[in-house]
């Protein structure tokens, strides 16, 4: 926050706003918090959590599915594999190619769903695994249904895994959405593209901060509620 | 079709392929070149590994175009500038990986081999490093992986490479030149990641595989 004024140096600030512009002009971003910048944010938490919250409906029956059926699991790797290593904006431009596809949210919230697949899936499929089998006899002896061992054992078991999945999910999601402003799916990833159009800093700086911060805060919070969900393993490390 | 074997066969496009792999290669080299050393230097340190670990966990999250737009500002446009931020991004994983690999190496390997009167370097070339290989190579592929689909976002801040197919073939509304560029960084990730799949099982010493086989 140096104010070059407030240090009598004011004619630095006169050269500089014509050679060019300062790295950031706090004016710029008081001016425009409300109008730009919160909805920036919003735009980005909305398309990030659409998204997550298509992928998981599609990756946790999937994920149920495939560690049942073994050997469906292989193929289904295979493809969410090779779905997440095509780089985003190649990803994009193949979606948007596709007739029927504009640019827009929708082709970035697909890529986004894509790229979650492969992990929302393995995780699930390992908290699955990771159930002791002991303990799903005892259920089934105590006259559990096969039903109420999934849902009241098995999914409440393989839960911090699932969220470790989920936060790592997330974290993908929030980076590349800022990719998907370039196809015009609005976001923090906007005002990046716009600051280099515009060649004006101080909203490169201000989103590709806020994208970072996100994903960070993200990580983190996601990270304490799957430390929260595991207080067996917190115990044996104290012990 | 057609068209787009058209713009596969335009000579610039040799050009932009060559400064793809170019600009990822030498990100990833510079990023081994600063992670390893590290890694090796605090393998004995807790704290230092700790650190190391929560440092490249929180630079991992970052997102890659936050990065390469962060060095615009300050280094101008070019291939230097996204050299510079590609790096930044090859470092956290092979950090990460070499730093745990190293450090969950078994103690009782470790002396065991002490017992049988192997000094400290020889531990490290003769145990650690071996044992820790297929982690340390799984790091530097991810982050091969993670460089090739970034540098895309080189033509962002005029690093040049495939991405500027892509923003060409969007610019001129062409579907052809879109196409093209997409699919050639596709195949072009998939290449990395395969190519450096294949590297890591061979660098899995023969014991290791045996074991792995065993315990499958």
């Amino acid at each position: 926050m140096v104010d070059p004024g407030a240090f009598g140096l004011a004619f630095l600030q006169d050269l500089s706003s014509i050679e060019e512009p300062k790295l950031i002009e706090w004016d710029w971003i008081s001016e425009n918090f409300w109008e730009d910048i919160v909805p920036a944010i919003q735009g980005h938490i909305f398309l990030s959590l659409v998204s997550l919250a298509i992928a998981l409906a599609i990756s946790l029956p999937t994920g149920v599915l495939v560690s049942r059926y073994r050997k469906a699991y292989p193929p289904v790797t295979f493809v969410t594999g090779l779905l997440y290593s095509i780089p985003s904006l190649a990803l994009f431009g193949i979606l948007i190619s596709i007739p029927g596809i504009t640019i827009g949210p929708a082709p970035v919230i697909i890529a986004l769903v894509a790229y979650s697949l492969l992990i929302l899936i393995r995780n699930t499929v390992a908290g699955l695994d990771a159930v002791p089998a002991e303990t799903i006899d005892a259920a089934r002896g105590m006259g559990l249904t096969n039903r109420q061992i999934l849902f009241k054992v098995e999914l409440p078991l393989a839960l911090p895994v699932i969220v470790a999945g989920i936060r790592i999910a997330t974290v993908t999601i929030i980076g590349i959405a800022t990719i998907g402003a370039y196809i015009a799916a609005g976001g923090l990833g906007k005002m990046i593209f716009d600051g280099i159009n515009r060649s004006f800093p101080t909203m490169i700086i201000t989103g590709a901060v806020l994208a970072t911060a996100l994903a960070i805060f993200a990580d983190l919070s996601l990270l304490a509620l799957e430390r929260r969900l595991r207080p067996w393993a917190r115990r044996r490390r104290t012990a | 079709m057609g068209a787009i074997l058209e713009v596969l066969g335009r000579p610039d496009f040799a050009e932009l392929l060559r400064t793809h792999v170019l600009l990822s290669a030498a990100a990833l080299l510079i990023g081994i070149v600063i992670a390893l050393p590290v890694a090796l230097a605090i393998r004995n340190t807790p704290l230092g590994a700790a650190l190391a670990v929560n440092v490249g966990n929180i630079g991992r999250a970052v997102p890659s175009l936050a990065i390469l737009a962060l060095c615009q500002p300050f280094l101008g446009f070019g291939f230097d500038t996204a050299l510079v931020a590609l790096t930044a991004l090859a470092i956290p994983p092979i950090l990460i990986n070499a730093s745990t690999g190293l450090r969950e190496v078994s103690r009782d390997v470790i002396d065991a081999a002490r017992g049988m009167g192997l000094s400290g370097s020889q531990i490290l070339t003769h145990i650690q490093l071996p044992i820790a290989a297929p982690v340390i190579f799984a790091g530097i592929r991810t982050s091969a992986v993670q460089v090739v689909a970034s540098a895309t976002l080189a033509t962002f801040i005029g690093g040049g490479g495939l991405g500027d197919l892509i923003v060409e073939g969007t610019q001129r509304n062409d579907t052809a030149i879109l196409l093209a560029g997409s699919l050639s960084v596709a195949v072009l990730a998939i290449i990395t990641e395969v190519g450096f799949g294949t590297l890591e099982w061979a660098m899995t010493p023969k014991g290791l595989k045996l074991a792995q086989k065993r315990t499958r």
